[in-house]
Order: structure tokens, then sequence, then C-alpha cells
């Protein structure tokens, strides 16, 4: 392997026979190309599921009344079921200790004004909490704090694109503007890059100002919650099952009704698709690993073929003294050294692609699509198992060339 | 130098079973330079290929250089070869994509020789063919005679103690033959063994001792006059 002869001798065969070399590499190159371009496709779907999971906290719990399906303790079936903020307060009192952040949370369509400008959009009313569980960062000015729900204020935390839609190049912190023709200040403007354009098109009000609006009610939408991350996974799991026995029984569901409490995990529901997205990629690399296993098949092919051309040629160096070792040594190098380079440009070529592909192909779940470093080195090694399998057939084929068979003079 | 006693060799082509040579006896001391002749088919070519351990014999014995050679696994017949013979082909058997310097090195880099010590002895061997200005051509840049004076300084490369030619001059024209058997006839002066297979007479003449093969079996072994090929050079 490290015998410096032995290279010369190498790259001066192939040098010299670069039209059969070519010939050799290509099915390496297309598989190693094909491979590359798979996986690195597979990265990208298995990135658009990480992404789309970075919106929120992974350890948030959200919980939203449905519909008793079932009827129970004198209820009637079909009944909706409501929240309201004794149930917040409850969670609360109940599994505080378990709790981190918890937040209600309201949702309407309301019709935004500013000046002349005006559009329609989607105001959360929330409890600071929010903040957290929604990952929002503040670009400007603050978010709404427990003051402003104390004194239902009528504060707002609007989107980057909001101000951006309706202020225009104005800095909109400590503007008035009207939601649904009720005069609000703006407070803060926060961007949110886990989630995106729809999230940053979003308004946040404190919960209480919106309750008030709404004649005094004291319903809520949602309430999301994050647990402690001391108590793991299974302790969310077991929380998320003491949530919604009580807010069952509280409710008079059925407790076998699937649809009076919906409870949904984020970190179940992560779990899930990254099960689902490492699936898709194992399929992945198999269909890859079989263009892969198609290349080695195609240059060792050519390698017998090139043997058996060359069947004169390692007669007479047998003829000369070359051992057996030394023949099977050369046509296995021989096969690597190919195997690797036209991999190389396979691989070179399949991130290249991949790289100037990058966002194009986010309509179709794929984002940033890449190889890592770690996947080169294990392509490294792959490359040389893959000339060392495509070599050994040819190689024994050389070393069985018979120098007197080979030196007969046709 | 060689030995060889109650050699047999037969092939079998199918259920055909043709018996080429049915027992050889043949002495051939140091610095003998030998002709083998016989009609086509006679086995000169399987005798001599024995001789050069790239084929093996059925029965009887060999011996080179007080070596026994018999059973042997590839690798150490490659060893031998490289290490005993030279070898001198009909159609020169040059490696097409190497110029003659590095056709030259070859069994050197079998040897294990260092790559700048190749470089020296195959200048210096061409340079006894005369084709030392030609080192860095191609075979096929080389006329026949060239090219066999090419393979010949590869066969010296190596010191063997002997050299094998089967049929050097056969693609040759007579005076390019000739030339041809200037330089075997000058290296054998300086003490070489050299076996040559051959039906011309003329080229028989050359050498030293004449070995007549017929029906598998040495018809005539004689010692003959050397006619010197410089006269026709
Ligand atoms: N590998 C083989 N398999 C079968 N028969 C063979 C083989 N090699 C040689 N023979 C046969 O053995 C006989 C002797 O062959 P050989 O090549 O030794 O003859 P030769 O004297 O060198 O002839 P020529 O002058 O034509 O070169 C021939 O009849 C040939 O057909
Ligand atoms: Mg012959």
């Amino acid at each position: 392997m490290f015998d410096l002869d032995r290279w010369r001798e190498i790259f001066q065969t192939i040098n010299k026979n670069k039209l059969r070399t070519l010939l050799a590499g290509f099915t390496v190159t297309l598989g190693i190309l094909i491979f590359t371009i798979l996986f690195g496709m597979g990265n990208g779907l298995k990135n658009t599921f990480y992404e789309s999971f970075q919106d929120d906290a992974q350890n948030t719990i959200f919980i939203y009344p449905g519909f008793a399906k079932k009827p129970f303790k004198g209820f009637k079936e079909n009944r909706r079921i409501e929240f309201k903020n004794e149930d917040l307060e409850l969670l609360k009192e109940k599994f505080g200790d378990r709790i981190e952040y918890i937040t209600a949370r309201i949702s309407d369509g309301v019709t935004v004004k500013y000046k002349s400008e005006y559009g329609n959009y989607t105001v959360r009313a929330v409890h600071p909490s929010h903040q957290y569980l929604e990952q929002t960062d503040i670009e400007k000015g603050r978010y709404i704090n427990e003051n402003d729900i104390k004194n239902d204020a009528r504060v707002a935390v609007i989107g980057r694109l909001v101000e951006e839609d309706l202020f225009g190049r104005d800095n909109a912190v400590g503007k008035y503007f009207t939601l649904n023709k009720i005069v609000y200040r703006v407070i803060g403007v926060f961007s949110d890059i886990g989630s995106g354009d729809r999230e940053e098109r979003n308004i946040y009000t404190p919960v209480t100002t919106q309750q008030l609006i709404y004649k005094n009610t004291d319903k809520i939408d949602q309430i999301n919650l994050s647990y402690n991350m001391s108590i793991g996974a299974s302790g969310a799991r077991r929380l998320s099952k003491d949530i919604e026995k009580l807010l069952k029984n509280k409710h008079n569901i059925a407790p076998s009704d699937q649809n009076g409490i919906y409870i949904e995990s984020v970190i179940e529901d992560l779990e899930q698709t990254l099960q689902f997205a490492n699936v898709l990629q194992i399929i992945v690399f198999f269909i890859g690993f079989g263009t892969l296993l198609a290349g080695v098949i195609g240059i060792s092919n050519i390698m017998v073929y090139i043997v058996k051309e060359r069947t004169k040629e390692l007669g007479i160096r047998k003829a000369l003294g070359a051992k057996p070792s030394a023949v099977i040594g050369m046509i296995l190098q021989e096969t690597v050294v190919i195997t690797m380079i036209f991999g190389y440009i396979g691989l070179l070529i399949g991130n290249f692609i991949l790289k100037s592909m990058g966002r194009k192909l986010e309509d179709w779940f794929i984002t940033n699509p890449n190889v890592s470093q770690g996947i080169i080195i294990f392509a490294t090694v792959t490359l040389v198992l893959a000339g060392l399998i495509a070599g050994y057939i040819p190689a024994r084929r050389a070393a069985k060339v018979k120098p007197i068979v080979a030196l007969r003079d046709e | 130098m060689i030995q060889i006693k109650e050699l047999h060799k037969s092939y079998r082509m199918g259920s055909n079973h043709l018996h080429v040579l049915k027992g050889i006896n043949l002495d051939i001391k140091e610095g003998e330079f030998v002709s083998i002749m016989g009609s086509s088919g006679s086995g000169k070519s399987t005798l001599l290929n024995i001789i050069g351990m790239l084929d093996e014999a059925e029965k009887g014995s060999y011996i080179l250089d007080d070596v026994p050679i018999k059973n042997l696994s590839e690798k150490k017949a490659a060893i031998y070869r490289n290490k005993f013979l030279g070898f001198i082909f009909q159609s020169f058997n040059l490696i097409n994509y190497k110029n003659a310097a590095e056709n030259v090195a070859l069994p050197l880099y079998y040897q294990g020789v260092p790559r700048k010590i190749r470089k020296e002895k195959s200048l210096y061997y061409l340079e006894k063919v005369g084709l030392a200005d030609w080192a860095h051509h191609l075979p096929s840049e080389l006329s026949g005679g060239q090219k066999q004076r090419v393979a010949i300084a590869r066969a010296l490369a190596s010191e063997p103690k002997v050299l094998l030619a089967d049929e050097p001059t056969g693609a040759l024209d007579t005076k390019t033959s000739y030339e041809v058997m200037d330089f075997l006839q000058g290296i054998n002066d300086e003490g070489k063994t050299i076996l040559v297979v051959t039906h011309e007479p003329d080229i028989a003449d050359m050498t030293k001792r004449i070995v007549m093969l017929k029906d598998g079996v040495i018809e005539e072994d004689k010692v003959v006059e050397q006619v010197r090929a410089s006269q026709y050079v």
C-alpha cells in the first residue's frame, strides 16, 4: 500500500489508459452522485421536520377543549366543552411543581387599522408565559407583562410583518392602532425565526384585556404549558395523563371519551415524526446503497474486462518475476484508486448540486439538503471497501493468468 | 548449470493425449551457447518453457544452478524466474505503454531494486545494445530489431544466470537477425549461458552447440564451429 513504486506503476497505467479508466470510473461517479443526492435530500427532509418543531419549545403540551361524544353522569352526548380561567388556575394549583410555564390563549381574527393602512390579522390573547412557549423573540419594545394582565391594559405586541405591512418604515412601538375599532398601543415588535411568516403576522394582547372586551367572559380557547425538564419524557407522558384525568373529571367527560379534551405533546409528536424521518432516511440509504452497489458491480465488470485485455501484459510481468501477490496488489490498488477518484468526483458533483439547490426545494419539504462531514469520512471508508470488493474478482483473475498462455503467439 | 533427466511432458486435449516430450536428457554447462532445433510441433517451445519455469514437467528431474525445480508454487517460480532467468521472445513482448527504459527496468522493479539504481541499470543495458538514445521512446516508435534489442537489454538487466530465447529472430529480417545474434554472441563471450530455440540453420550455426529434437526425444546433439555474426553486419 505504501510502496511508492507501486503508486507510480498505478498512476502510469491509469494515465496511459485514460479512456479505459474513465469508463471504469463512470459508474462509480454516477453511483456516488445518486447516493449523495438521495442522502442529502433525506437529510433535507429531516431538517424540515426539525424546523417545524423549532416553532415551539419542545417541552410544550397543548390542551384544547373539544366535544364530549359520550353521555356521562347524566350529561348528554355531543356537548361542547369550554375552558375558563378556573381551569388554568386548577392546573397551576394541582401541578404547579411540574409546570414550568403556563398560558391561556384566545385566538380571533380582527381587522387592524393604522392611519390609512389596514388588514386582517389574528390576535392571540395570552399570558406573559406565552413568549417562552412560542419562543418569540422581541425585536423592539417589550412583551406583555403581569401588570398588563392585572390592568387589562390595551396594549399589543405585533409581529415583524405586521409592522412592515401597516407602519412601513415607522417604528411601531408607542404608536396607537385599532383592533376591531378598539384602540391599542403597540408595546413591542417580535420576530420568530422558527415559525416563519405566518407567526410574524400575529398580534398578541393580554388575555384579560381580550376577555373584558368580549363582554366580561372568562372563557379561554386553549391552554399551553411546558413541563419542567427534570421530569423527563416519561414524566411528561404521566403529566399529560394526569391533566387529562383531572380536566375530564371536572368537565364530566367519560374517561374513555377521546373527543372531550385534546392533549398534544410536542415531544411525542417530535418522536413520532423523527421516527418517520429516520425510516425514510433508512429507505433512502438503502436506495443509495443499491446505486453504490451497482457502481461497484459496474467497475468490477469493467476491471475484469480490463484484466482480460491486459492478459498479455500481466503474463509478461509474471514471466519477468512478478509474484501473484504483486499482481493481485496491483489490480486491487488500481481499482481502489479509480473507485476513490471517481467516487470523490461523484461526491463533489453531488454536493455541488445539493448546495446549488439550497433553499429552492423548500416547497417540497426539503430544507437545506446536505451531507455532513461525517458522511464524507464514511464515504471514504465505503469507497475503499467498495474498491476492494470491486477489485477482488478482477485481481483473482489477474493472479490466475498463466504467463505461458498469455505469451503464446496468436 | 542445467541438468535435465528423463523429462516427459504431455498435453491432454479432450480425450486425446499428446505426448510431446518423451524422455529428454540434457546437460548444459555454464557459458554454453545452445540452439534447440526441430520441426514445427517437435516440442522446442515446450522444453524451453519448462526450463523457464513457465510450465512444469510431468516426469523427470530438472536442476537449475544446483536447485531442483519441482512442485514450485507460483510465488517461488516467480522468484526463481526473476533471479535465474532472462526471457527473449519472438514477438518481443514489451509493455506497449512503457518506454524502453521502463521496460528494461521492470524485472528490477520486481526484484525490489531501488528506483535510482533501476534507472542507472536500465540505461547501462540500453547502451550495451546500442539504444541509449532511444531510452524514452515507446515500443511503437521502435523498429523490430530495436524492439528485440530492448527485450535483450531487459533480459540482461536482472543479471540472470541463463538467457532463454524462443525464436528471437523469428520476426526479423536476415540482416536484423544477424545483428541480434551478434549481440547474443557478445553476451555469451562475456560468459553468459544462452539457450536459443530456432528453426533457421544459419542462426543455429551461430551458436556453439545444436540440439535436434524429433518425436519428443533428442535426435542429435552436436558441438559446432561457431559462425561469427559480426562478419555479416
Ligand atoms: N498448452 C497446450 N495444450 C495442448 N497442446 C499443446 C500446448 N502447447 C503445445 N501443444 C502441442 O505440443 C506440441 C509441441 O508444441 P511446441 O510449441 O513445443 O512446438 P514447437 O517445437 O515450439 O513448434 P514451433 O516450431 O511451431 O514453434 C504441438 O503439437 C502443440 O500443438
Ligand atoms: Mg515454438
